[in-house]
């Protein structure tokens, strides 16, 4: 990092924090003022929350605001919009869309939803049917999404639907941002194995979505999409501090519980403690190469470990647990604002955790990803790949 | 726990090609498997190294005749030779010896080793985590005996922790009169283990306030090379497999088609890179004499070990039959591999370590 440009950039910060009073200004309102000064995302353009630099230099803006105490995000809220539909909006909208979406989406006024996965398009994504069709300046859309975080307080959702059912199915998807206060959206919530329903399937009918809301080019829905799933991966499998996430948790149990300690199960734990170690050190240097360019498939190799070990540890904590592990905190129904993977007790952990191999790309999709596009190694049969989406079997 | 740089800077870079031209050049599995049926000449191969590049001299200060490097490129040297299973005496004399001798400050005898005119290697295990003196001082000259040394055959001085009447001594012998070197089949001939006897041996005696302390310290730092190494070693592996189960054709397609293969490499790959940052990570923290390098060293030889283990045996069996043939080089990988598991303590004994490290007792 270039030192006039740091100076330049600390100086920004410090003008803004000079201009308000953190003591009384709101969340909303103080990082509407952060993106006013372009110190929302660094590496957006200038006008759009950003100052056109290297994403290199985020970190330090959000320490420098931690340190003052300014108002931060919400943690483990908006994800879907802060990582997902925010840089797509940024990439790929036009200057009226990033204008419109990019503040509302940042101040956490408008959270963001996904409606991606249907009942039949799940690893197979491309493999959508909810269709969007035109009339004039509107779109019509009628379908069934699953699988969707934060339906039922999103206010707006990032929606891949097809356009064309007669190209073959990646060439005829379009990507839209969908208002989810419209008449026509019905979410339902969908009860998991963890007893509560973070998830809702979206049912569509005749959702009226405006062109001017439709991102990309018609029939570029595939690209697009595409984009914002490989920076979902790297958000699920990205670096964190020593001891953090489920080896935490047990490390902790084992220090606070000298009774349930067992000489086999210790030499378990170090080999978890390890690899947690390990992961998380490749998670570091990931980042290191990724720091200037775009996320790539390497990011799926921290999703697969990540979802490995936490599979793996939670299992283990019930265990160590001893006959608590045969306890549960609590099976109501519930609808949560944000997901904590490591909250609550040891069953939900344990629970929770079998969705990390699911969501965000199976492990199974993953480790075919590392294969063909890191390793180069011959891609699945695609039978369907030149066929028209409309006679493809389903 | 400290940032580091995880990736090959610009000097390490050019240290990693030299050594693997070097390498590519002279180091050949024909030569290597041919090791395991009669003695080779590998001298020529270490004069090369030491003489061409000057690997031997890289943790010793540009004072005494070295290159004032550190263990990141120590790493990296070893790294290359784990690539190739060079069959050279680095680990043994340029990292363990050479980082004993350096806390002990006897000045002419890195000097030397530097410059490679001198080999040395330290009379302890292989597969010690630490020293344990197995000779004593006697007025006759030193006597006891030293199993499962590695390096040690192709040693001109040979480091000895030996009880005197008022503690540890370190003390430097000289093949020869007193001295019996015995180098049996070990399991990896690419660097055969001996086992020393010493009855009344002459010595010269090396002053150093704590004997122990140097030798042990010699240990880690090959301990975090040692990394370095199986890191290379898995790379060769997951490389040639890779490469192999591309053109290998069965059922009309390329093995590496079959998602049964595909996934195995995928986490092989994932493996090797996490074996690679644990190992970067001990290098840098330990050249930096930082506090976190006792945890790393521990984190990075319960890892990698293994993973090289992984590699070598996903080598065998995804070559299929030629896999275990004599003629195909994956068992000499295998082998090495597999003794590196052990060296300086393997991974179960380095997880015990660790969780007094990390405060984790096991009760």
């Amino acid at each position: 990092m270039a030192e006039d440009v740091t100076a330049d950039l600390l100086r920004r910060i410090q003008d803004l924090l000079d201009s308000v009073d953190l003591d009384s200004i709101g969340r909303e309102d103080f990082l509407a003022a952060r993106y006013d000064a372009g110190l929302a995302w660094v590496r957006f353009p200038v006008g759009f929350g950003g100052l056109a630099m290297p994403a290199e230099y985020q970190p330090l803006v959000e320490t420098r605001f931690q340190e003052a105490g300014a108002p931060g995000q919400l943690p483990g809220r908006n994800g879907i919009g802060r990582g997902m539909a925010a840089p797509t909006i940024a990439a790929v909208g036009t200057d009226a869309q990033r204008t419109r979406l990019l503040r509302p989406l940042w101040t956490g006024a408008e959270e963001y939803c996904q409606l991606f996965s249907e009942p039949g398009a799940g690893s197979d994504l491309a493999a959508v049917a909810t269709r969007a069709v035109r009339d004039g300046d509107t779109w019509i859309v009628n379908g069934q999404k699953v699988w969707t975080s934060s339906a039922h307080t999103a206010r707006r959702a990032i929606l891949v639907a097809r356009t064309d059912i007669d190209a073959p199915k990646h060439r005829g998807l379009t990507y839209f941002i969908c208002d989810m206060t419209d008449p026509g959206i019905d979410v339902r919530p969908l009860r998991q194995i963890t007893g509560e329903a973070e998830f809702n399937e979206v049912f569509l009918t005749d959702v009226r979505i405006p062109d001017t809301d439709r991102i990309g080019a018609v029939g570029e829905g595939w690209r697009v999409a595409t984009l914002t799933l490989n920076n979902e991966r790297v958000a699920i499998g990205g670096g964190v501090p020593r001891e953090q996430g489920m080896i935490g948790k047990v490390a902790q149990m084992w220090r606070e519980h000298p009774e349930l300690r067992d000489p086999a199960m210790h030499d378990q734990l170090m080999a978890y403690w390890v690899e947690a170690e390990v992961a998380r050190l490749a998670a570091e240097r990931l980042g290191q190469r990724l720091a200037a360019g775009q996320p790539g498939p390497e990011g799926s190799a921290m999703k697969l470990t990540f979802a490995r070990l936490a599979q793996a540890i939670s299992g283990f904590e019930v265990q160590l647990a001893g006959a608590d592990g045969l306890r549960y905190d609590d099976w109501t129904m519930r609808r949560p604002d944000s997901v904590d993977f490591t909250g609550r007790g040891p069953g939900y952990r344990y629970l929770r955790a079998k969705g990390n191999s699911i969501e965000g790309g199976t492990s199974e999709i993953l480790r075919n990803l590392i294969a063909e596009r890191v390793l180069g190694l011959p891609p699945e049969q695609r039978v369907d790949k030149d066929v028209s989406w409309k006679d493809v079997r389903r | 726990m400290t940032t580091v740089e995880m990736l090959d800077t610009d000097t390490e870079q050019q240290l990693r090609a030299a050594v693997r031209k070097l390498l590519s050049q002279r180091v050949e599995p024909r030569w290597l498997a041919a090791g395991y049926d009669g003695p080779t000449d590998r001298g020529p191969l270490w004069r090369a190294l030491t003489g061409e590049i000057g690997v031997a001299g890289l943790l010793v200060a540009e004072q005494h005749g070295g290159a004032g490097a550190g263990m990141r490129e120590a790493a990296v040297v070893a790294e290359e030779i784990g690539r190739t299973l060079a069959p050279v005496p680095f680990l043994a004399s340029a990292v363990v010896a050479t980082v004993a001798l350096a806390r002990a400050g006897d000045h002419d005898l890195l000097t030397r080793l530097a410059s490679g005119e001198s080999t040395a290697a330290v009379a302890t295990s292989f597969a010690a985590v630490d020293v344990r003196p197995a000779v004593t001082v006697e007025p006759s000259g030193l006597t006891g005996a030293i199993t499962t040394v590695a390096g040690v055959e192709m040693a001109d001085v040979i480091l000895v922790a030996a009880k005197a009447a008022d503690g540890i001594e370190l003390h430097a012998v000289t093949p020869g009169r007193g001295v019996t070197i015995t180098t049996g089949p070990s399991l990896d001939m690419t660097r055969p283990i001996s086992d020393v006897v010493l009855a009344a041996a002459p010595s010269r005696r090396i002053e150093v306030p704590d004997a122990i302390d140097a030798l042990n310290r010699g240990l880690r730092a090959g301990a975090v090379a040692l990394a370095g190494e199986q890191v290379g070693v898995a790379r060769w592996c997951f490389d040639t497999t890779l490469q192999y189960v591309k053109q290998r054709v069965q059922f009309g397609r390329p093995i590496g088609s079959f998602q049964a293969i595909k996934h195995r490499l995928a986490d092989l790959w994932v493996e090797i890179n996490q074996a690679e940052a644990a190992a970067r990570y001990a290098a840098d923290v330990l050249g930096r004499d930082h506090s976190d390098s006792d945890i790393a060293t521990a984190v990075a030889q319960s890892y990698c070990g293994t993973v090289a283990v992984h590699a070598a045996e996903e080598c065998v069996q995804l070559h299929g039959g030629i896999g275990m043939t004599w003629e195909h080089p994956a068992h000499l990988y295998l082998n090495r591999a597999k003794a590196d598991e052990l060296a300086f303590g393997n991974p179960y004994q380095h997880r015990s370590r660790l969780a007094g490290l990390v405060d984790l007792p096991p009760r």
